[in-house]
């Protein structure tokens, strides 16, 4: 079980680093400053996220939270697909991180009540800042959907380019299954009639279209990634991969 | 001791009064310090680890183990009177307290919900027409 434990959390952990790192890549190229430095501060959430989660994986399988992040190779990251698309412009951004926002809010609310320790203070912590972020994600898509046509527009085609991708957010496996019956992980299922209708509240307000369906990307978890994932990580490991072990 | 450990960020905050410093134990000759972050990816939390280990070390102990806990999460409700002033007078407005820092007055507005660090947002007075810093409730 504990196995099993570190690798669900390395997937948390992967998650929270994959975001972080795109999210990154927006500071100094923000639309203004005010958000280039929300962006960053965003960006920062989800990378500590991402230590915690690595840092409690390694405390089961003793490796250093540095070794987690930076020697894998993409075959062996399980995040979500959703999480390593390119951040293309604003508006995309910001959908993405909308729909990421109101997932984490009830997601981490449950995991908060996880059996294991670690995961539920890692979880309680997390999704203040979720609440946080998700306040200020759906403002900016009301504000880009209800604004000019061209925002509308960019909004438009950003639901659009993301609707395949959500279903992943809500998907079980056999190993997640073992870990909610131990009452350690979440069921992913359950959450996704809140999620369904918070989103659809949310798009309507921003007059944008319903999330569409009929089409479906999946594969994170089993490690098989868009070609974007490699690029990142290229960028992301690069310091330890051209010199190992090297610090500041 | 640990009183003179401040956050490099908000020098008139020392990390007791922000919530940050949990607990502080001596067991033989070693001390055991509990720390919680603020914000999890907060940048200044590797800075106080190595304040609180060189507060220590100047005083004879060379023996530190810092933890970090992360449960009950920190929250913004935990900085005493005595600090929310201090912070006032520092020119951030406390959590909770969007008055402006400068000139007293209530009429003030957002900017950005997020600031200059993790923890603080951006506002402005619509009076003397400064921006100030206000500490984000979480």
């Amino acid at each position: 079980m504990a196995g099993d434990v570190a690798t669900f959390a390395i997937r948390l952990g992967d998650d929270a680093l994959v975001l972080g790192q795109r999210l990154t890549e927006w500071c100094g190229h923000g639309p203004f400053l005010e958000e280039d430095i929300a962006l960053a501060n965003t960006a920062l959430d989800y990378v500590g996220r991402a230590r915690f989660f690595y840092q409690f994986a390694g405390s089961l399988t003793g490796q250093t939270e540095d070794e987690i992040a930076f020697s894998r190779d993409v075959r062996a990251f399980t995040n979500h697909l959703i999480y390593e698309l390119p951040r293309q412009d604003f508006a995309f951004t910001m959908t993405r991180q909308f729909l990421i926002d109101a997932f984490m809010v009830p997601y981490l609310s449950a995991l908060a009540g996880s059996t294991d320790a670690g995961l539920a203070g890692i979880a309680a912590k997390a999704v203040k800042e979720s609440r946080y972020h998700l306040r200020r994600s759906s403002q900016w898509l009301v504000r880009l959907g209800d604004g000019t046509t061209e925002s509308h527009d960019r909004c438009v085609a950003a639901v659009a380019g993301l609707a395949g991708y959500v279903d992943e957010l809500f998907e079980m496996d056999d190993l997640e299954r073992r870990l909610t019956e131990a009452r350690i992980a979440v069921d992913r299922t359950t959450l996704r009639g809140t999620w369904q209708t918070a989103v659809s509240d949310t798009l309507a307000q921003a007059k944008l279209p319903a999330l569409g369906s009929g089409w479906t990307v999946r594969g994170g978890r089993e490690g098989v990634h868009t070609e974007h994932l490699g690029f990142l990580l290229g960028e992301l490991q690069f310091m330890q991969r051209a010199y190992p072990g090297c610090s500041w | 001791m640990l009183d003179s450990v401040t956050d490099p960020e908000i020098p008139v905050l020392s990390l007791w009064d922000l919530g940050v410093l949990r607990d502080v134990d001596r067991i033989g000759d070693r001390i055991a310090v509990v720390l919680t972050p603020t914000y999890s990816g907060c940048p200044a939390l590797a800075v106080m680890v190595e304040d609180v280990r060189a507060r220590l070390a100047e005083a004879g102990h060379a023996n530190v183990d810092v933890t970090f806990a992360l449960s009950p999460a920190w929250s913004s409700t935990w900085m005493s009177v005595s600090a929310r002033d201090r912070l006032r007078a520092y020119g951030v407005a406390p959590p909770e307290d969007t008055s402006c820092p400068h000139c007293g007055s209530v009429d003030t507005q957002s900017i950005s919900e997020f600031g200059s660090t993790a923890c603080k947002a951006l506002y402005r007075c619509n009076t003397c027409r400064e921006p100030f810093d206000y500490f984000k409730v979480i």
